[in-house]
């Protein structure tokens, strides 16, 4: 079953299919939970006062809404389109991660679950679960690979401040989807207590769709501030894309309007490389986590590890949405390398007076490209989905700096 | 259609009165010759079905053991290919052992579900377990599989409830694997009694013979479950002795099949002392 023919807001179905994108392929043992899940989760959206927590948590906890800031200097200097950032980087916790913690949380507290587990490659979705965790007085178990534990040292030490216990993973590439194969064998073994935190748009149904609701806010809020300033509607969005979130958030509630989307993959070294994470353009349909999307792979079916200098797009998949968006064009997927994000980052820095996240420096790397081929009334909305505190020693690093 | 070589060990274990003994290795572990010369010997030994793994990169459901085992056949080169072309070199001297593999579903799904029935099938595979395949998901394999006479077995868990077992038991053939742990492969202890309700529960909506895995590591306990279900099935327990029998580089010690085999034995021996099967009635 495809979704319905005039809109592309009407996935999943019943099965928790985007087309053919999605699904529930998970062991037994988790399948009563994810069922109690969506129907904890279909529950909760008709719930006024969940949606009042919701909100209210979001206004006061979180600090939204994020504004939507006019990149002056940058318009300037790239002499093209007119560009917008959505400042997710201004949430608390510093990225986007916050806003699907929020909800979860609440999601979990609903299933009377005690115990939180998640998974965190560059840690920020670890440091928004340890952040809501210990808002909420709730056990918060972190899996994170022993590679990215040892990159992202000041996020380690956050997530253990805030109380979580950070589990090493030591399995197979130590990184990202490695931590969410650990993460999934915790769950199977305490599935009475546990409710699984899952950072991005990706995993068995209803994940990605209950993803997608709670990071809604931020096209949601785009939507209104750009109508208030520009009185219409943006010409183009553009995000970064690892497992999707940020940029789900923002496209889906415009994906019926008239406006190009442009979902940026991390391409690592090069496409033309096995360096890099970008699942769309290098990678083919198949299936892992509990869903079918595009996953980087070898011919036997035997998942890759992934690169990218930004280690939260150091994952070999993609949220099935975006492989459905894709797979019928309505958002266009374009790949940024490293060192283009790196330049990024620091043009950025230095015009708009903002350190990004290395993930959003993707989307910023092909603003650069992009912006300067469009007329000056063309209306641009980038979401600027983190901060690049974390990120400082990695840039060093890439540009042999020493701090 | 033809007696599948499971239904006829099933029917030939209940006239004797026996639990059957289900051994897992994971196919090119720790290397392809190796695994085959263990696969040639477990009958003799004492297996009456053999679990294949299919080694995947990441087996979610697996504890260290056999997650360790997958990675060494990775290295050593196993494909899906090479795993059809063992099971039919085994094929060529035994041709009554079920064998099943059991493994994820990517792997199937990258080989193209149609080809890879008609190629195990052609192989001698009997069966297929595939991990994250629940009932929700039988249109991608089980349903086929059931169509090209391929024995599909379904895994129930101490989370399935009795209405979920209706759709478990649907598209299920061969026998039902029980998983007696809510965890995975080879951690956790799985508790006797707690088993044997679930498993008197189970029997009353089916006829399907019962195996219990997931958590059984010595003759003892093989005996002990034997004593009230059909199958038992040890897997992380033999994997670690093939970890113990390698050197650094992965290769084989000499005695490392032996020693295979030798525990084999004990497990067929622990299962032999089991009282006769509650399948019996």
């Amino acid at each position: 079953m495809t979704p319905h023919k005039n809109t592309f807001k009407s996935g999943p179905d019943n099965e928790g299919r985007f087309g053919k994108f999605g699904g529930r392929f998970v062991a037994e043992t988790l399948m009563p939970l994810i069922l109690d899940l969506e129907e904890a989760y279909r529950a909760s959206k008709k719930d006024p006062a969940f949606k009042a927590e919701f909100d209210g948590l979001l206004a006061e906890f979180v600090g939204r809404p994020s504004p939507l800031y006019y990149a002056e200097r940058l318009t300037e200097y790239l002499g093209g389109a007119k560009i917008y950032f959505k400042r997710e980087e201004l949430n608390h916790t510093g990225a986007h991660k916050i806003n699907n913690c929020i909800g979860q949380i609440l999601l979990a507290r609903r299933m009377g679950k005690s115990r939180i587990i998640a998974e965190t490659g560059a840690g920020q979705h670890g440091v928004a679960t340890a952040t809501v965790c210990a808002r909420f007085g709730m056990k918060c178990v972190i899996y994170m690979g022993e590679k990215d534990i040892e990159r992202q040292k000041p996020n380690v030490f956050r997530m253990k401040l805030l109380g979580a216990e950070i589990i090493p993973v030591t399995c197979g590439s130590q990184s990202l989807k490695d931590a969410m194969n650990e993460a999934m064998r915790d769950w199977v073994a305490n599935v009475a207590d546990t409710f699984y935190i899952i950072g991005t748009a990706a995993g068995p149904h209803p994940y990605p769709e209950l993803v997608r609701d709670f990071q809604s806010v931020i096209g949601i809020e785009s939507r209104e501030q750009i109508l208030a300033k520009e009185g219409r509607l943006p010409d183009s969005l553009v995000a970064c894309v690892g497992g999707g979130s940020n940029a789900i958030g923002l496209f889906h509630p415009f994906l019926d309007d008239d406006i190009d989307m442009y979902g940026v993959e991390a391409a690592g070294y090069g496409l033309d490389t096995d360096k890099h994470a970008a699942s769309l353009a290098g990678g083919k349909p198949g299936v892992l986590h509990g869903n079918r999307t595009y996953l980087l792979m070898d011919d036997d079916g035997q998942i890759e590890e992934a690169h990218s200098i930004s280690a939260g797009l150091d994952y070999p998949g993609i949220g099935p949405e975006h492989s459905w968006l894709h797979e019928v064009k309505r958002v266009k997927y374009v790949p940024v390398t490293d060192q283009e994000a790196l330049e990024a980052f620091q043009i950025c820095t230095q015009y708009e007076g903002i350190i990004p996240a290395l993930e959003s420096a993707h989307a910023i790397a092909y603003v650069l490209k992009f912006a300067p081929t469009l007329p000056k009334d063309h209306l641009m909305v980038m979401n600027l989905s983190g901060r690049g505190d974390k990120d400082i020693f990695t840039v060093a690093d890439a540009l042999g700096a020493k701090i | 259609m033809a007696v599948s070589r499971i239904d006829q060990k099933f029917a030939q274990l209940k006239k004797q009165g026996r639990c059957a003994l289900v051994t897992f290795t994971t196919a090119g572990d720790p290397d392809y010759d190796t695994a085959l010369n263990i696969l040639k010997d477990l009958p003799s030994a004492g297996a009456d079905i053999i679990e294949l793994g299919m080694p995947f990169s990441d087996p979610m459901a697996d504890g260290p053991a056999i997650q360790a085992g997958s990675i060494r056949a990775l290295k050593g080169g196993m494909t899906s290919r090479k795993l059809l072309q063992m099971v039919a070199e085994f094929r060529k001297t035994d041709r009554e052992t079920p064998i099943i593999l059991m493994g994820y579903y990517n792997p199937i799904y990258i080989y193209g579900v149609d080809k890879f029935l008609e190629d195990a099938l052609k192989a001698g595979v009997d069966g297929l377990i595939i991990v994250d395949l629940p009932p929700e998901e039988d249109s991608e394999l089980a349903i086929p599989a059931k169509a090209a006479q391929m024995g599909c077995i379904h895994l129930a868990t101490p989370t399935t409830d009795p209405a979920r077992l209706t759709n478990i038991l649907k598209n299920a053939s061969g026998f039902l694997y029980y998983v007696s742990i809510a965890g995975i492969t080879g951690t956790q202890e799985p508790d006797l009694e707690s088993v044997r309700a679930a498993i008197e529960m189970i029997r009353k909506q089916t006829d399907l013979p019962i195996a219990v895995g997931f958590g059984i590591k010595t003759p003892e306990n093989a005996r002990s479950f034997a004593d009230f279900s059909d199958a038992v099935v040890v897997g992380s327990a033999i994997v670690n002795i093939i970890a113990d029998n390698i050197d650094q580089e992965g290769l084989a010690n000499p005695a490392l099949e032996a020693r295979v085999l030798d525990f084999v034995k004990m497990l067929k021996a622990g299962v032999r002392k089991a009282k006769i099967s509650e399948g019996e009635e």
